[in-house]
């Protein structure tokens, strides 16, 4: 009976990605001016050379065949070569996306470890300097354009302070051979402790940037939750039935309290992937983000729109499990 | 707490006779740190009008020798260069100052457009139902289900760099917000009694949909829109800053910012001081539209 | 009940409880005396507004900001409840003193099972569980909570324990409550609005319970409600309050028959009674007054039919002989 349910609301996603698909094919498809042309940009070429190109790309077909081939091949996951790298658009993306994910992980992480104490001891000490400070923070938090705030944190700690390094995943010293791909993991696996601590310190400063807005958002969240939930009768039964405070906190409050916190941080994830780029743009991280940034500059369009259309349906399942997540959470509501 | 209410109750209803509007307006008044933010948001747009004449130099005019030149109170520095020179000798203070015309132009533009539309769409979505509400509500399932900046980047990278272009890359997906605001009152009020009124007297549905519904719903949809703002110019500004947005000459805060990146490591004010005023304008709005927000609240008035 | 007990279980004397609000300060509670006997059941009677919980949730120590326990003593066997720090206050909520709330619905927490909720009480209080090896003290904490559930008429208990709050009705969950609240044997229940947010069928099973089990235990129960015949049926005592003061005190059955305060006589006229079929139903004209800085005088003066010029003056409580109290002038005092 639930398993029903479940397909029935994945079923439910195919429209939506259909949709997704279709405007990222259309916003290719739409640009003005001439991809072929602009991508030979100055080059010598004959015209024969150049319809043999055009043909290649499927450029010379009507155009609701090509969407039809563009969603074959995004099926199959064939995005046609990056004539930059020399190699299947596909292979090109999945490379680089082990960094991008590391990276948005650990941003999470860092997020929810610093907002959910927070926003409780916010809410149970409210109006005290920690509430202050929690609510400031926050604002704050989602003020800073993250761009700056990277590079605040460059200057001060990467510049004055030589604590951290500049840019870049790891050092040379330290490269591992892959396993996970995963440089934190990996470094530990292949007990290289060096190793670790050289991944670590070049991952704090873009996971702090990232997780920023996170932070200040799941803060308040955390705060307004908690507030609520201290007023709730429960609680208040709870303090006559006389159980410790410590007991009432975690057992009866936070429970309750997370609810909000959990679903409001599993769809905030989706938006660490569009801060990605700028972070990985600021730190120089060989992520997925930098890829898409430098492959705008230099005109490499099929990978433009593979990408954005991974980002785009990575977003859309994000969002698929935060609301999951949800009514798996909240007893009294069923699937 | 019944009790604090009920003694409360009286008190309030001295309030009553005056207009909803007015009396949110007043609960706004009160709150002081939402009134001064308002204020400087006021002292920022008037910076942005009167930028020629407040500006202390041309914000184009290149000068090699004063090249990172640096703020005035440092040493090398000179007070009529306030905060500094850029890279190819410009003053930054009187580029952040017309910098500030792109910023909130930009802003208030892409909010006009986008909450224009989403109110002609919610209206039309919330009010005549059907394939109607359909379709959009399909539509904005879709927009929904890309991330902000991805979106934006990857229009911007079709159509090219350029204040228009920018205005129509964030309005695209913006517009679904104040939509979704709007249709979500336009259900709930479409079914109270003054909508029947004009319906049982044979209004028109566009009448119905103007005059009647539509002032109804400004407020929640002004609020948010408020709100909304201070996220639209950190995106122009990320986008500026990732060589997407307006291009040179124009000073735009994000490219500033971008600019002073080269010179981390010996001029730091090229970068700090275009991202302090980033962050001062975005956080003014902030406070102000909370502010509103909070002074609009429902639970306040009862 | 036959003889005068010799101290009272509870003492209540000049209790004031403040609320600070943003229109004023109310004083929800304003120099309240309650006395509760061993063994007997006090109903506390009066409308919303009048103080009736906030009384108790002060003698619970509950009351938090922005109201605060102004003056007043609380002693409960003799022990000043108010100067305890808040651990040995904590040892006597739910261990002595037990509580229950009107509506069981959000009174539980919806995200702990049932059987939780009655063994945290246990584990917090009850000295009687094997100390030291976990098991059983589990299984003894367990058995005891099947007894509780048992006794309030929760059938098939042990399989229940494991069942959340709204997957019971509403009876049921009133009496799990119950059934949390006298799980340590308290010596004193207080009852606020057990049966408001139930039919009138289960409410006359709770009431019943409650009546069972007051005598099984030997535990004093205070019953707050608004509905005198509720307290008619099950109270020895009873004590009416309006906007933050009591207006008169005494054995039910002598209140009920011979109603000396006004409010207490228009409450009596406003309960749609059958044998009084055919005739209008009385309501009290007008409305509580705002408590917010009230001026020393009779509160009920604005909805008094029978009010004097006399009676913008302060008014205190007058004996009546016959372990009767009222607060008003236009009776005759009784040296007692």
């Amino acid at each position: 009976m639930r398993l029903g349910k479940l397909v029935e609301r994945l079923l439910q996603l195919v429209p939506v990605l259909l949709g997704v698909s279709t405007i990222v094919f259309l916003m290719m498809a739409l640009t003005p001016g001439d991809p072929v042309e602009i991508m030979i940009g100055d080059q010598p070429i004959t015209p024969a050379e150049e319809l043999t190109l055009r043909q290649d790309l499927g450029l010379d077909k009507p155009i609701g065949e090509r969407f039809v081939v563009f969603l074959e091949n995004a099926v199959t996951g064939d995005f046609g070569m990056s004539l930059f790298h020399r190699r299947p658009v596909f292979d090109v993306i999945v490379e680089r996306l082990p960094a991008t994910i590391e990276l948005s992980l650990v941003a999470l992480i860092i997020a929810l470890v610093t907002s959910i104490p927070l926003g409780v001891m916010a809410a149970i000490k409210k109006n005290t300097i920690i509430d202050r400070v929690a609510t400031i923070g926050s604002l704050l938090g989602v003020s800073l354009p993250g761009f700056w705030f990277g590079i605040l944190l460059l200057m001060l700690f990467a510049v004055q302070l030589r604590l951290l390094p500049v840019s870049g995943r790891i050092g040379f010293d330290s490269e591992v051979a892959p396993i996970t791909h995963f440089l934190l993991v990996d470094t530990l696996l292949r007990g290289r402790l060096d190793a670790f601590w050289d991944a670590l310190s070049h991952i704090l400063l873009p996971a702090i940037t990232l997780g920023l807005p996170m932070t200040a958002i799941l803060t308040r969240v955390t705060r307004t939750s908690m507030l609520e939930v201290l007023r709730q009768d429960y609680v208040a039964f709870a303090e006559a039935k006389g159980l410790s405070r410590r007991r009432i906190l975690f057992r009866h409050a936070l429970k309750n309290a997370l609810i909000p916190t959990v679903s409001v941080a599993a769809l905030e994830t989706g938006s660490l992937l569009g801060g990605n780029m700028i972070v990985e743009t600021v730190f120089g991280w060989p992520g997925l983000g930098r890829l898409v940034v430098e492959s705008i500059f230099v005109r490499n369009y099929p990978l433009v729109q593979a990408a954005v259309l991974f980002y785009a349906v990575t977003y859309v399942l994000v969002n698929f499990v935060a609301d999951l997540l949800y009514t798996l959470l909240n007893p009294r509501v069923k699937l | 707490m019944t009790v604090a209410d009920d003694a409360a109750a009286p008190a309030m209803a001295a309030d009553q006779g005056k207009s909803l509007f007015k009396r949110n307006l007043e609960n706004f008044a009160e709150n002081r740190l939402a009134l001064a933010s308002a204020v400087l948001v006021l002292i920022f747009v008037l910076m942005a009008i009167f930028a020629p004449w407040i500006a202390p130099h041309d914000p184009n005019e290149t000068d090699l020798f004063r090249r990172l030149q640096p703020p005035g109170w440092m040493p090398g520095g000179e007070w009529s260069y306030l905060l500094g020179c850029d890279g190819l000798g410009r003053d930054i203070l009187s580029r952040i100052i017309y910098g500030s015309r792109i910023s909130i132009f930009i802003g208030t533009a892409v909010i006009l457009v986008a909450t224009t539309i989403g109110i002609v769409a919610g209206l039309a979505a919330g009010y005549l139902r059907g394939w109607v509400d359909i379709a959009i509500s399909r539509l904005v399932d879709i927009l929904l289900g890309f991330p902000y900046l991805i979106f934006a980047i990857g229009l911007m990278a079709m159509m090219g760099p350029g204040l228009f272009n920018i205005i129509l890359a964030l309005a695209y997906k913006e517009w679904v917000i104040p939509c979704r605001v709007v249709r979500g009152e336009t259900l709930a009020v479409r079914e109270l009694e003054y909508v029947e009124a004009a319906r049982a007297i044979g209004a028109s549905r566009f009448h119905i949909m103007l005059r009647e519904i539509m002032p109804n719903i400004l407020s929640p949809v002004i609020v948010v829109s408020t709100i909304r703002m201070a996220d639209v110019i950190i995106l122009e500004a990320s986008l500026s800053f990732l060589g997407l947005g307006v291009q040179p000459p124009t000073a735009s805060w994000g490219s500033m910012v971008a600019d002073g990146r080269a010179f981390i490591l010996e001029a730091w004010w090229v970068s700090t001081f275009p991202g302090l005023a980033i962050l001062l304008l975005v956080l003014v709005i902030n406070v102000a539209s909370q502010g509103l927000r909070d002074a609009f609240d429902p639970r306040f008035n009862e | 009940m036959t003889t005068m007990p010799a101290t009272p279980l509870l003492q209540v004397q000049g209790l004031r409880t403040v609320f600070e609000t943003r229109a004023g300060r109310v004083f929800a509670v304003d120099g309240v005396d309650v006395t509760v006997n061993p063994g007997e059941c006090l109903g506390v009677v009066g409308e919303s507004g009048s103080g009736k919980s906030v009384t108790f949730s002060s003698v619970m120590g509950l009351v938090r900001a922005p109201g605060r326990i102004a003056s007043g003593s609380i002693r409960f066997e003799g022990r000043d409840l108010r100067a305890l720090s808040p651990p040995d206050m904590r040892k006597i909520r739910g261990r002595d003193i037990a509580m229950t709330m009107q509506d069981a619905l959000t009174a539980l927490n919806p995200a702990l099972t049932v059987g939780e909720q009655i063994l945290e009480v246990l584990y917090a209080h009850d000295e009687t569980l094997p100390e030291g090896r976990i098991m059983a003290r589990r299984r003894a904490a367990r058995a005891k909570a099947v007894e509780m559930l048992e006794l309030v008429g929760i059938a098939s208990a042990g399989d229940r324990l494991q069942y959340y709050p709204h997957e019971f009705s509403g009876g049921m969950r009133q009496r799990i409550m119950i059934a949390i609240a006298l799980a340590c044997r308290p010596k004193l229940l207080i009852a606020d609005e057990p049966t408001t947010a139930l039919d009138v069928t289960i409410q006359a099973q709770v009431l019943e319970l409650i009546a069972d089990i007051r005598v099984r235990l030997g535990m004093s129960v205070v019953l707050i409600t608004h509905d005198l015949g509720v307290v008619s049926e099950y109270c020895d005592r009873v004590m009416v309050m309006y906007a933050g003061q009591v207006v008169e005190e005494g054995p039910t059955a002598s209140v009920i028959q011979n109603p000396q305060h006004p409010y207490t006589r228009g409450l009596l006229q406003s309960i749609p009674r059958l044998s009084l079929r055919g005739q209008k139903i009385k309501p009290i004209e007008g409305q509580v007054p705002d408590l917010i800085d009230l001026p020393p005088q009779c509160r009920f003066y604005s909805r008094c039919s029978e009010r004097l010029d006399a009676c913008m003056n302060r008014i205190d409580m007058r004996e009546l002989g016959d372990k009767r109290r009222a607060r008003c002038i236009r009776l005759p005092e009784v040296k007692a």
